[in-house]
């Protein structure tokens, strides 16, 4: 009898426990489970503040049901006439002081995690990275190391990434929930904030601020590896050749038709990217795919693998409303899609990817 | 309590642009919308200042701003403030030929202010090739003195539609509301151009 | 043969009469219909964005049309249904409120109308050739890129209704300082009419912010000026300034009169006076002051840096003070009261919850922090619905059940009512609730799909069944207008027969110069104590004498035809300079019809004594 109810509390406590997860939405997106600094802080105030605000509800709402009970008309009432109060300074006094109490609680906090979220005394020493806002697409630029990749942003662990963001075209919003809140992408002048990601992982990346039919669509990751992850990543990507020959025949005939097709003149396969300073941000005109054979996603939100790529190359239009890459190349055939495809998917110049950040 | 504003010229009262509730609606009605209007302005000034230093390659502030011109104007708008009043005294005594010839003055002198901005601006444009379009600086800059200049424009038609219409009739108390909102809104005008003045033109030429 | 052309002339009698008519409260049901219109029009878009949302990367509407969709949706709500319907009640009972015969400018209320309601068919004209599709806060550089003619007709005309509002402020405020009845001190006014005033005055100091972004935004898209134009020296950000310095006061513009419809209603159905008068005017006056100096809370993200965000977040949190103190008063009127729930009550009741949940998640969004995860997600959609349909499209149905009597001489239906209700305020807790935790899971406002298996699916899901709740409530109060119109029970002049202002000492629907004495305002709640002391009616303040009244006028309805004409051609001059004819035929309408305004001697009418005395009370 014991051991059937000592079961039945846990198989409640675990599906409790496990409503709760689902509640809080996929890991490494919501921004319910922080996992970086930024988060954490804006978690704290979030929790705080619904504390209190929680604590004022539950006050309003006894006082509400009192009333709707003792005081509901009855019917041999009809003609009572109530006693006309004017008012009551002391109450007055105490709903006014109380809540402004409240308020200071939540007000200091605030002030000081602003403070500290907007230090950038030491971005220098640290690792910096230029971040472009495009439609639909991001790009990245590391100063420091000299090397540049578009839509997953590779940072390592337990470090401070000081992020310099500008947009090309329309305001972007640069949203990594689990990580750290969000900040907006202008196109005049260059916003910094800095993400510090705890443990390792592929965080999802949105766009928070309207851009457009695709605005939904602008999805990125940022790929937090161990620092020494990082580093053989950084020497990797320093190290690439871009004119290897690929090993196997269709990957050949698809990097000639990626020069054949244009694709070049807006695409670069070399991740060099030399005379950059933090803050002086210039990007290319469509996304950098030296590592492309190791995204995440195609064009942000499309599972990695041929299929969908060719899918991408063959119509980017309906994938993504609006994009600027539709219409700029002659048309493919499906079969040149496949070689094109064939060719992208083995630019793999790193042993570090996604996976080496564990998911 | 009498509703039949008697609109005999022999009988007024004195001051008679307040001696019908209606003259105190549209007295009291205008002074709100000058609330409103110093919002609007608040936000074109604001505007002007963020965007004054946008120059985008073309003139700046210190190159194209000269104070001969904008002295002129600033004292002409001035005097025609001061004229008003001196009209707007005659019609509370009563005197419809001498509140004409002040309000006659007040319009030419508001004539006057306006040449000199069109010529400014023509000066502008021909000169220096300084337009709405050339900077941001341009568009913010044409923006807040044209919306000011667009207000004297508005005003003189006003006034000189009423000088026109009761030239023959004279003074009354149906009439006699509508200068003095009139007056009201040149007044405002003018304190509108005293900020340009400082901010705009003191302030683009010193920095 | 002869019947139908006397109905037809009738017909034509009656259209001429609302066309022209100056009579605020003829313009009060006027402003009602046409935001009514807007508001299903606005509800209707809303419907479609949730069958879009119900399921991932779904796909019902194109991404293009979702964004006209949630501009529209938004625009439409806020500018065409909301205010204006807000504005309609105003109208309607500030005057009766304060003792008066109209409103201080009876030909610019009749504009403010015409202009209100013109903008917003231009607006929606744009449907037919591509709608504005950069959201309802319509930021630049996006708007200024956005091809087609879709933003210009936003602009144009959001400009259009702006200025009428901007009319109806100005009026309004006039009409309180100089109009009220003998003996209608400021501190004996009603709530109601305290907010109107408050309101007002938001109106008047925030619509001109609009009103210049709006010339800015309509410059750079349609001359060539470059306030917008990073290249050319611009700055976008400007655009979220102005456009934030007018909307934010516009959410206490919503909301404020609302506040006045409830504290109109808990006294009546409680029988109780309002706890805390002083205070709650204090409070309206503090909230409406601190409205203006939180504008950039919108803006914690654009990177204004750490003093501006830290400024702006405490000043945020300064107003839950003074809200809070409105709650607990109204709280504190129920408390010891006689409560009568019906209709009216239950909207006003239902509101005191879900209101304090919107301004608890106000709070939270003030604190800059926080709301680098909360802004641009479903959270704050979850807020705003929460303060904008749990307080102010509540606040309205509460006021339309209880002053619909007085409006229309008949009651709304109860059952009709309670079944609309019910099932509106289920489906807006089941819609919107669950859009907060929807923001914090990671989903963006906006969206026009969200991915699968991203754990948002159930919590989109549960929303969209809401909102066909909300929407079937809707269409249950539709029905019961109609079948009220046409079988409700007549009202007398104190419908409630537990009223305590001026309002309902008059008959229902009150004649057209509403008191034939204006009524001598003894204190506060002036027909309550005269109720007290056993008096069946008001102590008039004036003999029966001849009343002065304005003529109606259809100058306001042409001066309006002529900027519609002129917006027109601005918006298609950008392509064809012929349209430019339009721009100057429009405008010469406009400016004749002022001149004729300005030049053409109007005294009004006079009311007889006799007329007066043959229609008895």
């Amino acid at each position: 009898m014991k051991g059937w109810m000592g079961k039945t509390k846990l198989f409640f406590v675990f599906t409790l426990l496990a409503f709760f997860l689902a509640g809080c939405g996929m890991e490494n997106l919501t921004a319910l489970d922080p996992k970086g600094y930024g988060a954490e802080k804006s978690m704290d105030l979030i929790i705080l503040s619904t504390l209190i605000m929680v604590g004022v509800f539950i006050v309003v709402m006894l006082i509400y049901v009192i009333v709707l009970i003792r005081f509901r008309r009855k019917k041999d009432q009809e003609d009572h006439v109530p006693k006309q109060v004017e008012g009551n300074h002391k109450l007055e006094v105490i709903w006014t002081v109380i809540p402004i109490i409240l308020v200071l609680i939540i007000a200091v906090p605030t002030v000081l995690a602003t403070f500290d979220l907007a230090d950038d005394s030491k971005a220098e020493e640290l690792i910096n990275v230029n971040v472009k806002g495009n439609q639909y697409w991001w790009h990245f630029e590391y100063p420091g190391e000299e090397i540049q990749t578009s839509q997953d942003l590779y940072i390592p662990t337990g470090e401070r990434v000081y992020l310099h963001m500008l947009s090309s075209d329309v305001i972007h919003s640069f949203w990594v929930p689990s990580i750290s809140g969000k900040m907006d992408v202008n196109a005049e002048n260059v916003n910094t904030m800095y993400i510090e990601a705890h443990e390792e992982g592929v965080y999802w990346g949105k766009c928070a601020e309207l851009c457009g039919p695709s605005h939904s669509l602008m999805d990125f990751k940022v790929i937090a590896v161990s620092p020494e992850e990082y580093d053989q990543w950084v020497n990797d990507m320093q190290n690439v050749d871009p004119d290897a020959e690929p090993e196997n025949a269709v990957a050949q005939e698809g990097q000639e038709l990626f020069e054949a097709k244009n694709c070049m003149g807006c695409h670069a396969t070399d991740s060099a990217a030399t005379g950059i300073e933090a803050g002086k941000i210039n990007a290319p005109v469509g996304p950098n795919l030296t590592n492309f054979g190791s995204r995440s996603n195609v064009a942000g939100v499309l599972e990695h693998d041929k299929e969908h790529l060719v899918d991408w190359l063959l119509d980017p239009e309906s994938i993504k409303p609006g994009n600027k890459m539709t219409g700029q190349y002659d048309e493919l055939s499906q079969e040149e899609a496949e070689s094109i495809a064939e060719y992208l998917l083995q630019l793999q110049p790193s042993e570090i990817t996604p996976e080496s950040a564990g998911n | 309590m009498s509703h039949d504003h008697s609109i005999d010229p022999k009988n007024m009262p004195k001051d008679p642009s307040k001696a019908t509730t209606e003259g105190k609606y549209k007295f009291m009605g205008l002074w709100i919308f000058l609330g409103g209007e110093t919002v609007l302005f608040a936000c074109l000034f604001g505007t002007y200042l963020a965007l004054k230093d946008s120059a985008a390659g073309g003139p700046t502030t210190q190159e194209l701003y000269g104070m001969g011109l904008v002295f002129l104007m600033t004292i002409l708008l001035l005097t025609s403030s001061l004229t008003s009043v001196y009209a707007i005294y005659h019609m509370k005594n009563n005197d419809f030929k001498k509140m004409q010839l002040w309000m006659g003055i007040t319009a030419l002198l508001g004539i006057g202010f306006l040449a000199c901005e069109i010529y400014e601006f023509a000066h502008y444009i021909h000169e220096f090739g300084f337009t709405f379009r050339s900077s941001a600086f341009g568009s913010a800059f044409y923006t807040l003195v044209g919306f000011h200049g667009g207000h004297v424009v508005f005003g003189l038609s006003w006034i000189i539609a009423l000088m026109v219409r009761n030239s023959k009739r004279g003074l009354n108390l149906y009439n006699a509301p509508k200068y003095n909102t009139f007056a009201l809104y040149w007044h405002f005008i003018d304190v509108v151009w005293v900020f340009i003045f400082t901010v705009v033109y003191l302030m683009g030429m010193v920095s | 043969m002869s019947m139908t052309s006397a109905q037809k002339s009738g017909f034509g009698a009656t259209l001429w009469d609302w066309l022209t008519t100056v009579d605020h409260k003829k313009i009060g049901i006027l402003y009602l219909a046409g935001g009514g219109f807007f508001f299903l029009l606005g509800g209707l878009e809303a419907v479609i964005i949730r069958i879009q949302l119900i399921s991932p990367e779904n796909n019902f509407i194109s991404a293009g049309l979702y964004n006209e969709m949630i501009t529209m949706h938004g625009t439409t709500m806020i500018f065409l249904a909301a205010m204006p319907i807000l504005l309609g009640l105003m109208n309607f009972i500030m005057p009766l409120q304060i003792g008066a015969r109209d409103v201080a400018f009876p030909f610019l209320n009749s504009l403010g109308f015409w202009l209100f309601l013109f903008g917003g068919l231009l607006l929606n004209l744009s449907w037919f050739t591509g709608a504005p599709d950069a959201g309802w806060t319509n930021y630049a550089p996006l708007s200024i890129q956005s091809p087609g003619h879709g933003i210009d007709f936003y602009v144009m005309g959001l400009q259009l209704s702006g200025a009428g509002t901007l009319m109806g402020g100005i009026n309004f405020i006039v009409t309180i300082v100089l109009m009220r009845a003998p003996g209608m001190t400021y501190m004996r006014m009603p709530l109601f009419t305290w907010t109107t005033f408050v309101a007002s005055i938001l109106i008047l100091f925030a619509f001109p912010a609009l009103t210049v972004g709006l010339f800015l935004m309509m410059f750079d898209r349609m001359f060539g000026s470059a306030f917008f134009d990073a290249a050319l020296g611009g700055n976008a950000v400007i655009w979220q300034h102005l456009f934030w310095i007018f909307g934010h006061p516009e959410v206490y513009i919503l909301i404020l009169p609302v506040f006045g419809v409830f504290s109109e209603v808990f006294p009546t159905f409680a029988k109780k006076r309002l706890f805390g008068y002083t205070a709650m005017v204090f409070a309206t006056f503090l909230i409406a002051f601190l409205g203006f100096m939180v504008w950039a809370h919108h803006m914690f993200t654009v990177g204004l840096g750490p003093v501006a965000n830290s400024i702006f977040a405490v000043a945020t949190m300064a107003i839950a003070v003074p809200t809070g103190i409105k709650i607990f008063n109204w709280l504190f009127t129920l408390w010891g009261g006689s409560i009568k729930i019906n209709s009216a009550m239950l909207w006003s009741l239902a509101f005191i919850p879900s209101f304090t949940i919107g301004g608890m998640t106000g709070v939270m969004l003030a604190s800059a922090v926080a709301d680098y995860q909360y802004h641009d997600t479903y959270f704050v959609i979850g807020h705003f619905h929460y303060v904008i349909v749990g307080g102010t499209v509540f606040g309205i149905l509460a006021g339309l059940h209880y002053w619909w009597p007085k409006m229309f001489g008949r009651y709304l239906n109860e059952v009709l009512g309670q079944i609309s209700f019910w099932t509106f305020f289920i489906g807006f807790h089941l819609t919107f609730f669950i859009q907060h935790f929807l923001g914090l899971m990671g989903m963006p406002r906006r969206y026009w799909v969200f991915l699968e298996n991203q754990g948002l699916d159930t919590g989109n899901l549960i929303s969209s069944i809401g909102a066909f709740f909300m929407s079937f409530g809707v269409i249950v109060f539709l029905i019961n207008i109609i079948y009220t119109t046409i079988k409700g029970k007549k009202a007398p002049g104190d419908a409630w027969g537990s009223g305590r202002t001026l309002e309902w000492t008059i008959s229902s629907p009150p004649v057209h110069y509403n008191f034939k004495q204006l009524p001598l305002v003894r204190g506060l709640d002036p027909l309550w104590i005269e109720k007290m002391e056993g008096n069946e009616k008001m102590t008039p303040a004036e003999p029966v004498d001849e009343i002065h009244m304005p003529n109606g006028s259809i100058l306001p309805f042409i001066m309006t035809i002529g900027f519609t004409i002129a917006s027109y051609g601005f918006i298609y001059q950008t392509g064809n300079k012929y349209w430019l004819i339009a721009v100057f035929a429009g405008m010469a309408i406009a400016l004749i019809c002022m001149l004729i305004r300005s030049l053409k001697d109007d005294h009004g009418h006079h009311i007889s004594k006799e007329e007066l005395e043959r229609v008895g009370d």
